[in-house]
């Protein structure tokens, strides 16, 4: 019974992880369908933002209050993961609709732009940049009207940009020259997030020994599940989004802003795979290829689990944390110590990490044989389907 | 007139921005220029360096080129190479491995083939060495390599200066056994160094009297470490000797979840890292990491003048909160090694180094090092524990002890060695 409690345990636990860095995908790939290779990049912000978080902490919070900042860094990860997301969708996603591939070599483009900006990121930098940004946005409009009507008035938007972006170059180079400035905020190194000590220990139910990190991840996982669903169900913008991944020409008939709801639904997408990367702060490293371990896992969920449907993710994310748990640790020759020998020696072959993985990846390359749309598949009025 | 004001105005202005140019371009040369001090030097010897300075192994290569860059620039400051009486300056040409292996392979051949280097000083991961040793077979080109690693390969084009098993995890295994405990378990990132020193391990337990109650094996970068927890408490309920292969950023999930399931040294654990230094423990953050074994040939609390001085100056050159760590002490001392070599064969030609360089001694921050004919060399043994500080208390020095390339615990290796002195086609690998 004990192992039987621990399996659940441990399956629950990898199983949260998955479904929380799943969960934001789920609502941008499954209900918007755009793949976004860039998920994992913004999960690495919302761990880099968790590192910032914790040293603002260390600096100038009294130290009674150094254990409570990763539940102030949940929310602004949300913020800042939600942002970077949003401005992604106004600068790239938008102009990609509707073209999958071009989406995933675009996204794939930015999730390398966000890991080498993480890794070179200085004050110089991130001045340089900030100049180059504003000179871009504000040229244009403090030009006067009379150039709007012109022939040439294509040619002004990007020159502006490039305009501005010389001078932001100059002026990160000749920043540069300080060393104060120059001096990378991260660097390519992996920086080291330390979990309070509250979430260091573990707590034993039973025979049952319960890691508090983990404990706090699957609440977590739980709070954002619900939290999801509850918009999407019962919220006006939940609702509309909804309306406007079934059918988005009718939708927009209707009076439906779907600009506006694209936008929030990719920054909620973007803001939960923030929480997620603070919650993975608690189990792994923190460095600018954070994302790279995730990424697959991701997608492999939001596939099995068929794409669309919340449920799907939830389950298909339990279902491969409980199995990887079960072949990895070796578990099922406990439970079945007189198991023939062919079978033994198969099962402890694959009872090691690595070789897990693999049968994990085999069995559902087979599952999706038999069921191509996943567990949970889309039905009903969808335009493609 | 008009026009022409107009010209000599545009010329004017054309005039000004050139100098403008020019005065920009001058200021940005004139940083480069000032260690140059022209005279001083009668040549140049081009050397590359080829580390990860980027994904998931630059958090332990970065550390190793710069004691490679600070060693270049210690020798140049001195006056550099001295060949027939010139003295070249060394000039390191930098590339970046990105922790994939395949690209160490090509940015070696770069390095060899377009940048003409004398020699290359590069790699961490036994997967990486692997992958650019044909490059190196195959252009008689050279490769020094500072890390500790699974021996079982003697390469005539490859000086390897980091401990070989019998001087890191053979005497680690004996200090467990004798001190520790006898029930082993395993656990390494999924590659051949960590799948390489467990079977000499596994080898040594059953020589030594130990037992083997498990072993599992980690993909480099997953994160994911439940099922190993779950495993090494149903092997381990009470406590015992875990030896830690992994590398990589895989370390800080590994301890952090360890941490947080109970498998602590308060509970009886004894777990003993190959691959955790001075500058991963920083990374990983030392409250992980307090009370665990290491095994070393360099400590940067090792208590000698030599060690002291070769941490100031790193200290000094990279900021003072940066530590030195053995792999940097193997690379800062391979870069010497290889110079007075050179001087010692006079000639940077690959082939002359080589025969020159068996036999140099160097006093290296470890202590005296000397290069054996089976191009390893001989290294000072220590064992420590992790302090609150980051630092390791040395427990244990076990003296000098000489490099063997082919291990004697493995029955398939037993009984053989390699002595690239000797005038034999199989001098890699031969019958003692």
């Amino acid at each position: 019974m004990d192992l039987l409690y621990e399996t659940l345990f441990n399956g629950l636990a990898i199983g949260s992880v998955l479904v929380l860095a799943a969960l934001g995908l789920a609502v941008v790939f499954g209900l918007m369908g755009v793949i976004n290779m860039a998920h994992g990049e913004l999960m690495m912000l919302g761990a880099y933002t968790t590192f910032v978080v914790q040293n603002i902490f260390k600096a100038v919070v009294p130290e009674a209050l150094f254990p409570i900042y990763i539940l102030v860094a949940i929310p602004l990860a949300f913020v800042v993961s939600g942002l970077v997301g949003l401005l992604l969708e106004k600068t790239v996603i938008r102009r990609l609709y509707g073209r999958p591939l071009e989406t995933l070599l675009a996204t794939w483009g930015v999730s390398l732009i966000l890991q080498q900006f993480v890794r070179s990121v200085s004050s110089a930098f991130a001045l340089g940049l900030l100049v180059t940004v504003v000179g871009g946005l504000l040229i244009p409009r403090l030009t006067p009207k009379a150039w709007w009507h012109q022939r040439w008035t294509p040619l002004l938007g990007s020159g502006s940009w490039i305009g501005s972006g010389l001078v932001g170059i100059v002026v990160a180079s000749v920043l540069g020259q300080q060393r104060v400035l120059d001096q990378p905020w991260f660097s390519a190194r992996n920086i080291d997030v330390t979990a309070p000590t509250w979430l260091r220990g573990s707590i034993d139910v039973g025979a049952v020994n319960m890691p508090t990190a983990r404990l706090f991840i699957i609440a977590l996982t739980a709070i954002a599940l619900i939290g999801v669903t509850w918009f999407l169900q019962k919220s006006v913008w939940g609702i509309r989004i909804r309306a406007v991944t079934q059918n988005r020409s009718m939708s927009s008939c209707l009076g439906i802003p779907t600009e506006k709801v694209d936008a929030l639904t990719f920054l909620i997408g973007s803001g939960l795979a923030g929480v997620a990367g603070v919650a993975v702060t608690l189990l792994g490293s923190v460095g600018p290829n954070l994302g790279g371990n995730y990424i697959v896992d991701c997608f492999m969920v939001v596939v099995l689990g068929g794409v669309g449907k919340l449920a799907g993710t939830v389950l298909a994310a339990l279902g491969i944390g409980v199995l990887s748990y079960l072949i990895g640790s070796g578990s099922l020759l406990l439970v079945w110590p007189a198991m023939p020998a062919g079978l033994n020696e198969l099962i402890t072959f694959f009872a090691t990490t690595s070789m897990a993985k693999v049968l994990v990846f085999a069995l559902i390359v087979v599952f999706l044989q038999v069921r191509p749309a996943g567990l949970f598949p889309q039905k009903g009025r969808m335009v493609e389907a | 007139m008009k026009t022409l004001s107009m010209r000599q105005a545009s010329r004017a202005l054309f005039g000004g921005a050139a100098l403008l140019a020019t005065s920009v371009s001058l200021v940005a040369c004139g940083g480069g220029d000032q260690t140059a001090e022209g005279g001083k030097f009668d040549g140049e010897v081009k050397v590359g360096i080829l580390h990860s300075r980027s994904g998931t192994m630059a958090i332990s290569e970065n550390t190793v080129a710069e004691a490679e860059l600070m060693a270049i620039e210690e020798i140049n400051a001195a006056g550099g190479v001295t060949i027939d009486g010139k003295k070249l300056k060394i000039v390191p040409v930098e590339e970046d491995g990105a922790s994939d292996w395949p690209t160490f392979a090509e940015k070696s051949k770069k390095l060899i083939d377009q940048d003409q280097v004398a020699v290359v000083f590069g790699g961490w991961t036994s997967a990486s060495r692997k992958a650019m040793l044909p490059v190196y077979e195959a252009k008689d080109a050279f490769l020094y390599y500072p890390i500790q690693y699974e021996g079982q390969e003697c390469s005539k084009n490859i000086f390897y200066t980091g401990a070989t098993p019998n001087q890191q995890a053979e005497p680690a295994v004996e200090w467990l056994l004798k001190n520790k405990g006898k029930d082993f378990f395993l656990v390494g990132s999924d590659y051949v160094y960590p799948r390489t020193a467990n079977t000499i391990m596994k080898e040594q337990l059953k020589v030594q009297g130990g037992k083997l109650v498990g072993e599992d094996y980690l993909p480099l970068g997953n994160t994911e470490v439940a099922p190993i927890i779950a495993k090494i408490k149903q092997a381990l309920p009470k406590g015992g000797v875990i030896v830690n292969t992994l590398n990589g950023d895989s370390n800080v999930a590994f301890f952090k979840q360890m941490k947080a399931a109970g498998i602590t040294p308060a509970n009886g654990y004894s777990i003993m890292s190959f691959s955790i230094a001075e500058e991963e423990i920083a990374a990983i953050g030392p409250e992980y990491l307090e009370g665990t074994y290491a095994a070393w040939n360099f400590f940067q609390s090792l208590d000698t003048p030599a060690s002291k001085k070769f941490t100031a100056d790193f200290k000094a050159k990279y900021g003072e909160k940066r530590v030195t760590s053995d792999p940097a002490e193997a690379a800062y001392a391979m870069v010497y090694l290889w110079a007075k070599g050179a001087e010692k064969a006079n000639s940077v030609d690959n082939a002359k180094v080589r025969e020159a360089l068996i036999g140099v001694k160097f006093d290296a921050p470890e202590g005296p090092v000397e290069v054996q004919p089976n191009h390893h060399i001989s290294k000072l043994v220590l064992i420590g524990e992790v302090q609150k500080d980051g630092m390791f208390k040395i427990l244990e020095n076990k003296g000098v002890v000489k490099p063997l390339a082919w291990n004697q615990f493995v029955p398939e290796t037993k009984g053989f060695t390699c002595d690239w002195t000797q005038k034999r086609p199989d001098a890699g690998k031969f019958k003692m």
